[in-house]
């Protein structure tokens, strides 16, 4: 059966996504029309920081009553809470567990001695060892919602209950940038002191996302400069950038329940057919899952040129996680959760956008470059 | 609106006898074309000189891009001025007190080509040098000067200068005939394509890519190498030939030890398709003798008896050190050593043969068209213009 691949099938999601054209517009009228800077007190400065107020009620309205502090993405957001809660102490302990993102992990290393809390073979982290590795010593405890390359949900708001219970002044950060759009977030309900969320994972504009801080909680911000987002984030503020994180993130949420509903049911079909047709594991298949994530390893087929016989047939994934640009060492996550070497694995991620005839071409797509590439192998 | 101006001197062309014309056509071109887009570029030529002109405001600029360009074997920036002793002398104060910096000694160096200007260059060198002392309180030293004030008087220039810089040495790029360069994306195969034009080589560059197990930031690397070699040469073709499919077959043919010098054969054949197409008359690779299986003496001797062409390899004696070094020094190392490996060794026997005979290979291909199949790589291959 052959199949003439002519569209560009796109199910990477999980390393970015197009931006949606409502979106595109607001930022262009914010680059040609209200291009005014926000600490201006004329009207086009005025104008400026009307957009940015309203970005920052629709975070709040969609994350729950806290202070927003906008950001250059989803990796400052994490750097400025693990960083700006763990400068306030000294000889600080950071727990993180060990399928955390390198914006996480690096600079936990950066902010202080880590502790590494395993995860289980499903890559999910248990509340209670969580706990255990809180010591008075802790300053932050950063565990991130929905794992960005086997899409499991970790269990955030039991950590953060057992982690203030035993020592409230530690910082639950949670990096909730899989998570936003794809399943319910509220901050406050999970009981974390602040939560990391980017733009461009959920059909918004690169370089923007916002740090969600519960209120009465302060951070050492990351430099210094004319003092904007309250002193925690200096640096005229990126207004395009900023209203179309808040435009995306309104819509993400106003759309969640019937996007989510969908894309789990495409999901679901694809990996069940994989794994017909090709034997495939789904890593992290035993636990709560975000919708929009399927990680499968294929024994015996490797990784990159898997991707690439895929890529050749028009449908667009990736191989582990996008993250490590580039470098053919194994995904610290697949090790975490026991993925045997020899194991290629490719993880497919969907958008709300992603349609059912996306999906069936996928399915044959990929089902096509594994037998293909089986032949082309000694 | 002064322009700024250089002076550039001719390396080993000025060794050539009746060629000379050619190699300073070649220069001149060259020197043009690096120079685009400076504004009002004018080269003379005069005596084992060339001047050059560009927009003052391009001068540090221009002085970047001269030093990448071969057949120069040094150049100043220069001060123009009338052929007047007392002009001259005061051009050459203000020259060294610029120049003066932290420097302590000095020594003027002149030269009179045109024997018509009445001051002989002894005389020059004293009386200028003593104006320079008043000014600038230096002292003379003429073995080891912090300072060399230069004076050229030639027939239809005359200049002063404080700096001379290094030129890359060398022929220029096209005077020594035309080849094709096998890139890989590795370390060794753009600092060969360099030594290749520092003689005068003016290069296509042809690529094997093994999509899909090779990625296409790989692709993408090789293009970044090539272009980083532009700079050097002006624009390379590149072409980029699918080499999955040879793979499969060649390997089809069963034997596996043989696998990495049956695709080097192959790799030979089709890029001496493409240089045949390009007028080009030779091949190059980065080989280095003994550096891995294919490039034992054995192996390399099967491979090219599979090459019409001529088979350069300006690194063949290089250790890795050597040629790591110079890929720093001509800026390929960092984007060579980015990790964006060829997947060729999914392929690789557990103990590629290091010896190999053309009578062994020649079987092994037996039952394939080789001939056939390198023209239709050729025949495939996306050709890139690099600028």
């Amino acid at each position: 059966m052959e199949y003439v691949y002519l569209v560009r099938i796109y199910l990477d999601n999980a390393a970015t996504t197009p931006a949606l054209p409502e979106v595109c517009d607001l930022v262009v009228r914010c680059l040609r029309e209200d291009f005014g800077n926000p600490s201006s007190s004329h009207r086009l400065g005025m104008a400026a920081a009307a957009r940015v107020k309203h970005a920052r009620a629709q975070l709040v309205a969609a994350l729950g009553d806290g202070q927003i502090v906008f950001t250059g993405g989803g990796t400052e957001a994490n750097a400025l809470a693990i960083l700006g809660a763990a400068r306030r102490g000294r000889e600080a302990s950071i727990v993180v567990s060990a399928v955390e993102h390198p914006s996480v992990m690096a600079t936990a290393e950066k902010a202080g001695r880590v502790v590494v809390v395993p995860v289980g073979a499903d890559g999910v982290v248990a509340p209670a060892d969580v706990a255990d590795a809180v010591g008075p010593d802790t300053a932050v405890v950063a565990i991130m919602l929905v794992q960005n390359e086997i899409g499991t949900i970790q269990p955030v708001a039991e950590i953060a209950r057992l982690v203030h219970a035993k020592n409230d002044r530690v910082h639950v950060h949670c990096d909730a940038v899989q998570a936003v759009g794809k399943i319910p977030v509220s901050a406050p309900a999970l009981g974390v002191d602040s939560l990391a969320v980017s733009a461009h994972k959920l059909h918004g504009p690169k370089g923007a996302g916002a740090l969600w801080l519960r209120r009465g909680k302060t951070l050492a911000p990351l430099w210094t400069g004319g003092g904007q987002e309250d002193g925690l984030r200096s640096g005229t503020e990126n207004v395009p950038g900023i209203a179309g994180l808040g435009e995306a993130v309104a819509r993400a949420v106003a759309t969640l329940d019937a996007a989510a509903a969908r894309m789990a049911h495409l999901r679901d079909r694809l990996v069940a057919t994989l794994v017909a047709a090709t034997g495939a594991h789904v890593n992290g298949g035993a636990a709560p899952r975000a919708p929009h994530i399927a990680s499968l390893s294929l024994p015996g087929v490797p990784a990159e040129p898997l991707l690439h016989a895929i890529e050749e047939r028009g449908v667009y994934v990736s191989a582990g996680s996008a993250c490590h640009s580039g470098a053919h060492k194994k995904s610290h996550v697949l090790e975490a959760i026991g993925v045997p070497d020899g194991a290629g694995t490719i993880r497919v991620s969907l958008s709300r956008l992603t349609t059912s005839e996306e999906i069936e071409a996928a399915e044959h797509a990929i089902v096509g470059a594994v037998r293909d590439l089986a032949q082309l192998l000694p | 609106m002064t322009p700024a101006v250089f002076v550039l001197r001719l390396g080993e062309i000025f060794l050539k006898g009746g060629n000379r014309p050619m190699f300073v056509d070649k220069l001149a071109a060259n020197v043009k074309r690096a120079l685009e887009g400076l504004n009002g570029v004018a080269t003379h030529y005069v005596h084992a000189r060339m001047l050059v002109e560009v927009a003052p405001s391009a001068r540090d600029r221009a002085a970047e891009r001269l030093g990448r360009v071969f057949g120069i074997q040094s150049f100043s920036p220069v001060v123009l001025c009338a052929k007047d002793f007392d002009a001259l002398r005061d051009e050459a104060v203000r020259v060294a007190v610029a120049a003066a910096g932290g420097a302590k000694s000095f020594k003027v160096d002149a030269v009179r080509s045109d024997k018509r200007f009445p001051v002989r260059s002894m005389d020059m060198g004293r009386d200028i040098g003593a104006a320079i002392f008043h000014a600038t309180g230096l002292r003379v030293d003429l073995h080891h000067p912090d300072l060399v004030v230069g004076i050229e008087v030639g027939v239809h220039h005359t200049f002063v200068f404080a700096e001379t810089r290094p030129g890359p040495g060398g022929l220029p790029v096209g005077a020594s005939g035309r080849a094709n360069l096998l890139l890989s994306g590795g370390i060794d195969s753009p600092v060969a394509g360099w030594l290749a034009m520092k003689r005068g080589l003016i290069l296509d560059a042809t690529y094997f890519h093994a999509f899909p197990f090779t990625g296409d930031k790989t692709k993408e690397k090789v293009i970044d190498l090539v272009r980083l070699l532009t700079p050097w040469h002006g624009p390379i073709e590149l072409s980029v030939i699918q080499f999955a499919e040879a793979q499969k077959a060649l390997r089809a043919s069963g034997d596996a030890e043989l696998a990495v010098v049956l695709y080097r054969r192959m790799m030979l054949r089709a890029a001496a398709e493409v240089a045949r197409r390009r007028g080009a008359t030779a091949l190059v690779t980065g080989d280095s003798l003994g550096q891995v299986a294919s490039q034992t003496l054995e192996n390399m001797s099967t491979i090219d008896a599979a090459s019409p062409l001529l088979v350069l390899r300006p690194l063949l004696c290089y250790d890795k050190l050597e040629t790591m070094a110079l890929a720093k020094r001509i800026g390929t190392y960092e984007t060579s050593i980015q990790p964006y490996d060829d997947c060729c060794s999914l392929f690789l026997p557990a103990h590629p043969a290091t010896r190999s005979t053309v009578a062994r290979a020649a079987e092994a291909e037996g039952s394939l068209d080789v001939a056939a199949m390198a023209e239709e790589l050729a025949d495939r291959a996306e050709r890139i213009l690099v600028s």
